[in-house]
């Protein structure tokens, strides 16, 4: 793990791309890391329950992917996925709020953590089987295809459901019938608390393409630019028509699986060498060094997402649980569905 | 004007004519374009719609169920053919875990208009793995609709009310019955999903059944009325939602029922009538419920065990005679 994010270890060098966009993903990614920081902090305070995985240290590839994608392409998702839907245009208000199980959250209370979902941003939702959401983002890809757009389905999932059949089945259909799809495994090193090392002969998961004949290859997930480049490329050749792409994205979490794991699988100096890389503390080091903004301006970039997040939590506190009626909306399409007593 | 026409055609004329209809409905399964169906209920439609809409896909039913998934969250309605529903087990977590929750965990955002269909329960000596029956596993499950058939009239209007709900449905034909011809319009109808059918009307004992097991509770009572025993049958057509109404209706005519299900008993569609039974016509009732299901066993190979293992009319006939406490 690392050896990709080791061989691009930062340089100060000059910027390659524009101030707006430098600025774009530092306060996403920093809206990201105050948001999960303070998820966890609620879940401390039970303000928060159930299953809470959160996205602090991967946010480089939300902030890189949103800006080589069109608000037209889709994204489908595991349940590592509240930085994924704030990138796609969720709110923090409704993304809190589902957190806290509120009738305002995202879904109105009936996701949380793991199930967030937005129509109106093409966001396809976080799923909580591991890797059943790869088929699923294969046949989002076939209606797209099947309308004759340009659009994508960006699917994303985990190093654990990269060993999962159901890759298997649906990188071979939507190479096959050439489904436009970019898949994408934030390869974070370890599924639950089990690394990559033990459960494959072979490591490097982008090779999996290889049996489909399908293009792949690493990224580093620790920088935003290396993000953005690789999904651009990727988004360019899917675009064309030529079919599927499949990036292996190198990241790393710096929390537990979950709120409930302490992570005694790994080492200290391992995660201390990947938070020597952060992508905000990297991207606010190049904003600077860059003359791209000024102390005060980042100042005032992190007092606004403090506030914005601090807004969310006050939303989240101030609205309503869903009456428990509700448990008999929705769950068909049909509203006089005669429900067993 | 009717016309008599085999269950595997009523399933084509109905899936064909929505997808004249609706150029979002498709085809999607194991052999179904080229080699026009394992069991020629898709013969000609690749010919008619082309590769785009009647879809061959590799032996991955857990992939190519999912793919209908997304594809029927992102607009399209599509219609994914198991080569039988014992295939389907290997699918089950993309309709369990996704079709069926896909509006609630959404609160309502994302529908999953998708039809999973196939044949479901024993075709002969095909041994364990063959024959199972699925109606009780997948009507368990809220969130999915369960519609299973024989009768070709029912099979053509239910596919198509399949096909044009906007929920996952599961959709259960017969592979031993696809050849079973009855009389079919020619003019276009439906079938409202949720309606159970009273085939033939009786007053000394209700039979309750579905799919194949329609035949063998229709013969029983041809043998019964004619030793003076007049049952009513009645076809459930959609398991879930169940049509309480017209069962309920019928027990408190006849005051005794029977139901020929031929899943295995445990927690099965039989249990689910026994009790609506006797919760809402419970002083109606003049014996006890009596189910006649598979054996609760694995279905073996040999015929004996075939013989052994399935509900028949003997079997339907003697359980009739014990609830009206007759001995001829």
């Amino acid at each position: 793990m690392g050896k990709v994010a080791d061989k691009n270890k930062t340089k100060a060098s000059k910027p390659k791309y524009s101030k707006e966009l430098y600025l774009q993903w530092y306060e996403q990614m920093l809206l990201i890391r105050r948001f999960e920081e303070k998820a966890l902090m609620m879940y401390g305070q039970q303000k928060i329950r159930g299953f809470c995985h959160v996205y602090i240290g991967q946010e480089a590839i939300t902030a890189g992917m949103e800006t080589a994608l069109t608000k037209d392409d889709c994204i489908v998702t595991a349940y590592r996925q509240h930085g994924t839907a704030l990138g796609r245009g969720v709110t923090p208000k409704e993304a809190m709020a589902e957190l806290f199980g509120k009738e305002t959250g995202i879904v109105g209370g009936k996701g949380g953590s793991m199930h967030f979902f937005s129509k109106e941003n093409n966001y396809f939702g976080g799923n909580g089987i591991v890797g059943a959401q790869i088929p699923i983002g294969a046949g989002i890809g076939f209606a797209e295809k099947y309308r004759g757009t340009k659009n994508l389905c960006v699917t994303m999932f985990g190093d654990g459901a990269a060993r999962q059949g159901a890759l298997h089945e649906a990188f071979n259909m939507a190479m096959t019938w050439k489904l436009p799809v970019l898949f994408i495994c934030e390869n974070n090193g370890y599924a639950m608390g089990t690394s990559v090392e033990r459960t494959s002969n072979v490591i490097d998961l982008h090779r999996m393409g290889d049996g489909y004949g399908m293009p792949n290859e690493p990224v580093d997930g620790m920088q935003p630019e290396t993000v953005y480049e690789a999904i651009q490329k990727a988004a360019k050749h899917i675009r064309s028509g030529k079919g599927p792409y499949f990036l292996e994205i190198k990241t790393y979490r710096y929390k537990g699986h979950s709120v409930s794991d302490p992570a005694k699988y790994r080492t200290k100096d391992e995660l201390n060498d990947y938070k020597d890389k952060d992508p905000i503390k990297v991207t606010e080091k190049r904003i600077l060094d860059g003359k791209m903004a000024t102390e005060a301006d980042i100042k005032k970039i992190k007092d606004k997402i403090k506030k914005m997040v601090e807004e969310a939590v006050e939303f989240a506190e101030n609205s309503d649980y869903p009456d428990g009626s509700g448990l008999y909306e929705d769950n068909y399409v049909q509203t006089d569905y005669p429900y067993l007593e | 004007m009717a016309r008599e026409i085999a269950l595997r055609d009523a399933l084509r004329e109905g899936m064909s004519e929505e997808m004249r209809r609706d150029e979002d409905v498709f085809l999607m399964g194991e052999e179904v374009a080229q080699y026009n169906g394992a069991y020629k209920v898709s013969k000609g439609m690749l010919d008619e719609f082309g590769e785009k809409r009647v879809i061959d896909t590799p032996i991955a039913e857990l992939g190519f169920a999912g793919i209908g998934v997304g594809a029927a969250m992102n607009g399209l309605r599509p219609i994914i053919e198991f080569m039988t529903w014992n295939f389907a087990v290997l699918a089950f977590d993309q309709i369990i875990n996704n079709a069926a929750k896909t509006l609630s965990q959404s609160n309502g955002q994302f529908k999953c208009p998708i039809v999973f269909r196939g044949p479901s329960g024993s075709a002969g000596q095909l041994a364990q793995q063959h024959s199972q029956t699925f109606e009780s596993w997948m009507a368990n499950c809220p969130g999915l609709k369960v519609i299973s058939i024989v009768d070709p009239y029912d099979a053509k209007g239910l596919i198509k009310s399949a096909i044009r709900d906007d929920d996952p449905i599961c959709f259960m034909e017969s592979e031993m019955l696809y050849g079973h011809m009855g009389e079919v319009p020619e003019e276009e109808y439906l079938v409202p999903i949720g309606k159970a059918r009273v085939r033939r009307e009786g007053t000394d004992v209700t039979l309750v059944t579905y799919n194949k097991m329609v035949l063998v509770a229709e013969e029983a009572a041809k043998k019964l009325e004619a030793e003076g025993i007049s049952a009513e049958v009645i076809d459930l057509r959609t398991i879930r939602p169940m049509d309480h109404e017209t069962i309920i209706n019928s027990v408190k005519k006849t005051n005794r029922i029977i139901v020929i299900d031929e899943s295995w008993p445990f927690a099965g569609v039989s249990a689910e009538v026994a009790y609506i039974v006797q919760k809402h016509a419970f002083d109606y009732l003049d014996a006890p419920v009596i189910r006649i299901n598979a054996a609760d066993t694995n279905l073996p190979y040999a015929p004996t065990f075939v013989e052994e293992y399935l509900p028949n009319p003997d079997k339907v006939i003697k359980a009739v005679k014990e609830v009206m406490y007759v001995n001829r």
